[in-house]
């Protein structure tokens, strides 16, 4: 009997999957589509792997389909191309992202804000308009709409360069969306993660001024000396809190787990902004005076649009950014999981597939 | 030996305080500065009621100082200015909003934005510039220092402007900073109060269609027929309120109590901005995956900058948009706070001071 996700495509594919929300993962044989008229196929090289990655292969969100592969952090090379295909050729070095479709009608897609489509497709546990569910980069290769993957420049080393494909464009599309990059401008990063690191990175190269605030005291070096960070808060630590109060023109916050944010309202200067990436079920609690006295305000971002991720591709390449990785095999991606649950990284795992994912059949 | 109110200054002044938090307020002598170099003294003619004057007459905030004479919407006639004053001469309509008093020299009173300088302080229940509490605009007169005075415009009535002051600048200010004035889009008004109904008038007067999002399915004709608003939706009715999710641009949230973020969140399209303007005693729930998903907003403000309240003046009187008021005299007005209290009020109370203050 035939399950969704699993309806036999034409071109055999091999990867590793979780079966059920153990997020276990293991050797699984599946099957991809051809390449479509417009459609790249792309042998992966690495894939980072993401917090949503663990988040998805526990169903912590309640939607996640197994067999579930994930990864969307993928930079590969282009093996086949489609008939109709004008942004890439054979050989060239590309990234995959998060969503691999949208509406490409609505306007935030005609705003090139396809992440804001409410009909977006997720690069993994998404369905794609024929039916079938998506499976993500941890796998020999991937099909995708030429629209939705990015050219890497040479000059970006890939492993390092797959990060930014999620982690990346989520920092710097906050960033340059709400005025926070640039002299003058002083930033504030909350968790010093996959996803903050990068963020100093980009931030100092945008000039601005950067401090990161974090609960693990032990960070501050790394903060200081390997990324480049200004200053370095201990969000516990009252007294630090109180002396930098005022201080910052937005803040980006990257942490996921709930946490309290009037303490982080009020690190920001009067018009200051608070940019929340990590979506918890649990509501915050709100206090208004906080953002009426200092008109603060508060939003949220998710990633970028594509034509904004080759615009941050870019960026990196000219500026030399990438993100700080431990290169792993994937056999060794269950004991990873095990050490990003704890934070236990510096700071993005990344799967060496083209090396260490070898097809086997059980 | 500490002085009292009506000792602390050298001039004799008369007008209406609470003396603790039952909220009654009653006759009270007082004492009111000399008009310094950089000062105008003003003669009352009217004074708004803000819910503020209510909230802080019954120490709902817990930083009243009693006894307290509120009134932060006035509007007077100008009876003496000091020789430094080149804004204002005598005979001048002035008015005097929220704050009377801040640094003049922060990064926020150097761009015009005296309403966010650490050290502002209020026309009324307020500690001012020469460490003496300030006291408000239910009274005969008050002397400010004259950058804290406004211009009243020609064609803007003293009595329905008043409101304006407070009201009106307090939903002007959030929509020009937070760019909520582009022509054809489209603007929901959260609360149909004494802010909400002055957020109707000027998000109509800058072009945008306007929705009115309310509890109270009886406000409805006034909201289409009186204000002016394109649209009114029961915020109660679940599938009105499912059917226009997505469909805003922009939400003024005029609503003081504590309130669901969520479905006024669902009626903004992606990247829309929602300002919150009540302040609530309890905190707000504030749901992140709408925030996320839709890289929506939630922004507070304050009043605004004096250089801004003047332009707003200006705007108003451009576009005849006055409040819609209810005229009282001084004695009514425990009346109006207990009736305020309840929202029975269309849409602001004003006290005609100069015709009803009267010392004994």
């Amino acid at each position: 009997m035939q399950r969704l996700g699993e309806k036999y495509q034409s071109v055999e594919a091999f990867g590793w999957a979780a079966r059920d929300s153990s997020g276990h993962l293991s050797p699984f044989v599946f099957s991809r589509r051809e390449t479509g008229e417009e459609e790249v196929r792309v042998k992966v090289l690495y894939c980072g792997v993401c917090h949503s990655d663990l988040h998805c292969l526990k169903n912590e969100w309640h939607s996640s389909i197994y067999p579930l592969v994930p990864g969307h952090e993928i930079v590969g090379e282009v093996t086949e191309i489609g008939r109709k295909v004008s942004k890439f050729s054979i050989g060239d070095k590309i990234g995959v992202g998060c969503i691999v479709d949208s509406c490409r009608a609505c306007e935030s897609c005609r705003e090139d804000q396809e992440n804001y489509c409410t009909k977006s497709v997720a690069t993994y546990n998404g369905v794609h308009y024929d039916g079938t569910v998506n499976y993500g980069g941890y796998s020999d290769h991937i099909v995708v709409d030429e629209r939705y993957a990015v050219k890497i420049p040479h000059t970006l080393p890939l492993a390092s360069a797959a990060p930014l494909l999620c982690a990346g464009i989520s920092m710097y599309s906050p960033m340059k969306y709400f005025g926070l990059a640039g002299p003058g401008k002083h930033i504030g990063i909350v968790g010093l993660g996959g996803l903050g690191h990068i963020g100093v990175r980009f931030a100092k190269a945008f000039g601005s001024k950067v401090t990161v605030v974090s609960s693990t005291a032990g960070k501050s070096k790394d903060a200081l000396e390997i990324f480049g960070a200004d200053g370095f808060l201990v969000s516990t630590d009252e007294d630090q809190m109180q002396a930098a109060m005022g201080t910052m023109d937005g803040i980006i916050d990257t942490v996921s787990a709930s946490h309290p944010i009037l303490p982080l309202i009020g690190l920001l200067k009067p018009s200051g902004k608070l940019v929340l990436l990590g979506a918890t079920e649990k509501p915050f609690d709100l206090h208004a005076f906080s953002l009426i006295l200092g008109r603060k305000s508060i939003a949220g971002s998710a990633i970028g649009g594509i034509k904004e991720t080759q615009e941050m591709i870019n960026f990196a390449a000219e500026h030399g950014i990438k993100a700080e990785i431990e290169t792993i095999s994937m056999e060794y991606v269950n004991t990873a999981m095990d050490r990003l649950a704890k934070g236990d990284v510096r700071y993005r795992f990344v799967i060496d597939i083209a090396n260490t994912l070898t097809v086997t059949r059980s | 030996m500490a002085k009292s109110p009506e000792t602390e200054h050298p001039n004799k002044a008369f007008g209406w305080a609470a003396k603790d938090k039952s909220g009654v307020l009653t006759p009270f002598h007082f004492s009111r500065r000399d008009n310094g170099d950089n000062d105008v003294t003003v003669k009352i003619l009217y004074c708004g009621v803000c819910h503020t004057d209510l909230h802080t007459i019954k120490n709902d905030w817990g930083f009243s100082y009693y006894p307290v004479v509120p009134g932060h919407e006035i509007v007077g006639i100008a009876t003496k200015v000091g020789k430094n004053v080149t804004k204002f001469r005598e005979g001048d309509r002035v008015g005097v909003g929220v704050i009377t008093g801040s640094c003049q020299s922060c990064e926020s009173c150097n761009q015009d934005l005296e309403n966010y300088c650490p050290q502002m302080s209020f026309t009324y229940n307020s500690i001012g510039s020469d460490g003496t509490k300030t006291y408000g605009g239910y009274s005969e007169s008050i002397v400010v220092d004259q950058r804290f005075v406004l211009q009243f415009p020609e064609g803007l009535p003293s009595d329905s402007g008043a409101p304006l002051l407070c009201a009106g600048i307090t939903v002007y200010s959030p929509m020009k900073y937070y760019g909520m004035t582009e022509p054809g889009k489209h603007l929901g008004v959260a609360g149909l109060g004494g802010l909400g109904h002055v957020a109707v008038k000027i998000g109509k007067a800058f072009g945008l269609k306007v929705t009115v999002i309310s509890s109270s399915p009886s406000k409805e004709d006034e909201a289409i027929n009186r204000l002016g608003a394109d649209s009114f939706l029961v915020s109660s009715d679940p599938q009105k309120m499912k059917a226009a999710i997505g469909t805003m641009d922009y939400i003024i949230d005029t609503v003081s109590a504590v309130h669901a973020l969520f479905p006024l969140l669902g009626l903004l399209k992606v990247n829309g901005k929602l300002v919150t303007l009540g302040l609530p005693e309890k905190p707000l729930e504030l749901p992140i995956f709408p925030l996320v998903l839709g890289r929506k907003m939630v922004g507070g403000s304050d009043i605004g900058g004096m250089k801004e309240t003047q332009e707003m003046l200006e705007f108003c009187a451009k576009h005849n948009i006055t409040a819609d008021i209810e005229l009282i005299k001084m004695d009514e007005i425990n009346t109006a706070m207990e009736r305020l209290a309840k929202s029975d009020v269309r849409y602001r109370f004003v006290i005609d001071v100069a015709n009803s203050l009267s010392p004994p």
